[in-house]
C-alpha cells in the first residue's frame, strides 16, 4: 500500500497529459466543421467538442471509460443479446471477447510453461540438448510473430485443427521462451557445494532434482511465468487477428477497419487490465508459495 | 578386535592427485601416507593450496586420486560413500532456505529412506546433541551463523555414519563463537565416539581439538609432520595455557614454517 501514492500520482499525470493531447489531436476536424458551417468557434467550445467526438483521432479518457462500461455491464445487463436477457454472454460485449482471449491465453500459457519446463530440464540434464536447444529457442523468438501467426493458423487449419488450439499454440510459442531461460537458470542455481552435499548422501538423480534443483528454481520459475503469461496474451491477440472468431484482437482489428477509435482504445485497455490481473494473480501465488517455502522473509 | 584404537578407518598409501589444468599439471597431493584409526580426532592444517581440503574430498569420494591407494572402512572411497560411511560438514552451513532447521536435518534421512517416525526421532536427538532444541521450526535465516553451522553438524550426525569429515566448519565464525563450538564439538566427539577428520588453518583450533595433527605444505601438497597429541581426551578450554599445549602449538608452527617456501 505504501506505493499507492506514487502510482496514483503517475497515473494522474498520464491522464492529465492525455487530456491535454486530445485537444490538438482532434481540433483540426472541429475547425473544418466550423469553417464549413461558416461559424466562429470559441476556444472553450473547441475544447469541449474535441472531447466528445464520435470518431476522434484520440479519444478522451472518459470516452474510453464510458465505452468500457457500455460494452461490459450495460451490454450484458440491458443488451438484447446480453447475459441478463439470454443467459449467455453477448458477442458484442468485451466480457465475451475478453473470455475468448483469456481461455486461449490460459491454454497457451499452460502448454508454453509445460514445454518450457521440460526443455529446461532437458537442457540441464542432457549435454546434447544443452549444446543444441538454446540457439533454436532464441532463433524462434527473432521471427516476428505477426508473420508467423497466419502460417500456423493456415497449416493447422489444413489438418483440421481450428478454434482454440491454433491461437493457444501461438500463445505457447511466445510464452515458452521466458520459462526456458528462467528455469535453466533456476535449475542451475544450486552451487557446487550443494551438489557435492547431495553426492555425500549418495542421493539419486531424481532426489537431487526434487529436493534441491526444483525448490531452488522456484523464485526463477515465478519470475519467468509473469513474463510468460503476458507474452501468451500478446500471442493470443495476434493469433486472433487472422482467425476472426472473437477475442480482443478481433475487437482491435474491427475497430480499426471501421475507424472506431474509442472501441480500439477500450479493447486495448481491456487487454491491459486482463494482463494486469493475470500477472497480479501469479504475483499473489508467488508471494504465498515463497512465503510458505520460507524464501520470502 | 583387540583394541578399538588400532582399527584403521582411513588408510592412504602413496596417494597422489594431479589436476590437469590449462597451465599444466597441478600436484594437489603427493606421496600421502597416513592411517587414521577408529575414534581419532585428526586435524589437517596447512596454508591454502596444501591439499588439506583435497585430501578430505578424496576420502569422501568427491575427488578421485591419480596415484596410490586409499581405503575407507576397508573399502574404496566410492563404496564407502555409497554405504553412507561418513557425514560431511562443509565450510558454509549450506542449509536449504526453504526448509526449517528440522526439515534440513531430516533431508539426508529422507534421501536414505528412513521412516517418518525414525526421521522425527533422529532429528530430535541430534538437535538436542547440538543444543538447538526449540529451534526446530525456525528457518535458517532466523538463526545466527554459529547456530546454522551447528544445525549443519546435526545434519551430518543424523544418520549412522561413524566418520565425520569437517572442512573448516568454523572458518567463517568469530573467535568467541568458534571457541564455544570447539568445546561443544569435543563433547560431541566424546559422546558419539566417531572418527573425525577436521580441516583448519588455525593452530590453536587444531591443537585444542585433535588427538593427531597432520601438518601439510603446498606445491606439491604433502605431509610434513604428523603429531600425536599427548593431551588428555578431556580438555577444558584453559588447557590452552598449559605447557604441553604451547609445546605442541610450537611444533605445529615449526612444521608449517619448514614446509613454507617463499616464491
Amino acid at each position: 500500500m505504501r506505493n499507492l501514492l506514487p502510482v496514483l500520482t503517475v497515473a494522474l499525470a498520464l491522464i492529465a497529459a492525455w487530456y491535454v493531447a486530445v485537444v490538438p489531436m482532434n481540433a483540426q476536424w472541429e475547425r473544418d466543421q466550423a469553417a464549413r458551417a461558416g461559424t466562429e468557434l470559441a476556444f472553450g467550445d473547441l475544447v469541449a467538442r474535441t472531447m466528445a467526438q464520435d470518431r476522434p483521432r484520440l479519444p478522451a479518457p472518459h470516452q474510453v471509460v464510458a465505452e468500457l462500461w457500455e460494452s461490459t455491464w450495460v451490454e450484458e445487463r440491458h443488451g438484447r443479446r446480453g447475459w441478463w436477457n439470454t443467459g449467455s454472454l453477448s458477442n458484442r460485449s468485451l466480457v465475451w471477447h475478453g473470455w475468448v482471449t483469456l481461455s486461449a491465453t490460459m491454454l497457451g500459457f499452460l502448454i508454453g510453461t509445460g514445454l518450457g519446463v521440460l526443455l529446461a530440464i532437458g537442457i540441464v540434464y542432457n549435454r546434447a540438448m544443452d549444446a543444441s536447444v538454446m540457439p533454436w529457442a532464441i532463433a524462434s523468438q527473432t521471427i516476428p510473430i505477426i508473420a508467423l501467426a497466419p502460417m500456423i493458423i493456415v497449416v493447422l487449419n489444413s489438418v483440421g485443427i481450428t478454434g482454440l488450439i491454433p491461437k493457444s499454440i501461438i500463445a505457447a510459442y511466445l510464452s515458452f521462451f521466458p520459462v526456458v531461460v528462467g528455469m535453466v537458470k533456476g535449475l542451475r542455481a544450486p552451487d557446487a557445494m550443494q551438489l557435492d552435499q547431495m553426492k555425500t548422501w549418495n542421493a539419486s538423480g531424481v532426489q537431487g532434482f526434487l529436493k534441491l534443483r526444483l525448490p531452488s528454481s522456484m523464485p526463477y520459475f515465478f519470475a519467468s511465468m509473469k513474463i510468460g503469461i503476458a507474452a501468451a496474451l500478446v500471442g493470443t491477440i495476434v493469433g486472433e487477428l487472422p482467425v476472426q472468431q472473437g477475442g480482443l484482437g478481433v475487437r482491435l482489428l474491427s475497430g480499426s477497419y471501421y475507424g472506431q477509435t474509442v472501441q480500439i482504445w477500450a479493447a486495448l485497455f481491456g487487454a491491459a487490465i486482463l494482463a494486469a490481473v493475470l500477472v497480479g494473480i501469479i504475483g499473489w501465488v508467488q508471494r504465498t508459495t515463497l512465503k510458505r517455502m520460507g524464501l520470502a522473509q | 578386535m583387540r583394541d578399538a584404537s588400532l582399527v584403521p578407518v582411513i588408510a592412504a598409501q602413496g596417494l597422489g592427485l594431479t589436476f590437469r589444468t590449462a597451465d599444466g599439471p597441478v600436484h594437489a597431493l603427493k606421496d600421502i601416507d597416513l592411517t587414521i584409526h577408529k575414534g581419532e580426532f585428526v586435524s589437517f592444517i596447512g596454508p591454502s593450496g596444501c591439499g588439506k581440503t583435497t585430501f578430505l574430498r578424496v576420502i569422501a569420494d568427491l575427488e578421485a586420486p591419480t596415484e596410490g591407494t586409499i581405503t575407507v572402512n576397508g573399502m574404496s572411497p566410492g563404496d564407502a560413500r555409497r554405504a553412507r560411511a561418513y557425514g560431511y560438514v562443509f565450510q558454509a552451513a549450506g542449509l536449504y532456505p526453504w526448509r526449517t532447521i528440522e526439515g534440513n536435518v531430516k533431508l539426508p534421512l529422507e534421501i536414505m529412506g528412513y521412516s517418518r517416525a525414525e526421521r522425527a526421532e533422529r532429528a530430535r536427538r541430534v538437535l538436542e546433541l547440538v543444543e538447538l532444541t526449540g529451534f526446530e521450526k525456525k528457518f535458517p535465516w532466523q538463526l545466527s551463523g554459529g547456530m546454522q553451522q551447528r544445525a549443519s553438524i546435526a545434519r551430518a550426525l543424523a544418520f549412522d555414519a561413524d566418520i565425520l569429515l569437517m572442512d573448516e566448519p568454523f572458518g567463517a565464525l568469530d573467535e568467541i563463537v568458534r571457541d564455544r563450538l570447539n568445546e561443544e564439538l569435543l563433547k560431541l566427539w566424546a559422546r558419539t565416539e566417531k572418527t573425525i577428520g577436521f580441516v583448519t588453518h588455525s593452530i590453536p583450533e587444531a591443537v585444542y581439538l585433535s588427538t593427531k595433527i597432520v601438518v601439510m605444505s603446498p606445491r606439491p601438497g604433502r605431509i610434513t609432520d604428523v603429531i600425536d597429541s599427548p593431551l588428555p581426551r578431556e580438555r577444558p578450554l584453559d588447557i590452552r595455557d598449559s605447557r604441553e599445549f604451547i609445546d605442541i602449538a610450537h611444533r605445529v608452527r615449526e612444521g608449517l614454517r619448514a614446509g613454507h617456501v617463499d616464491d
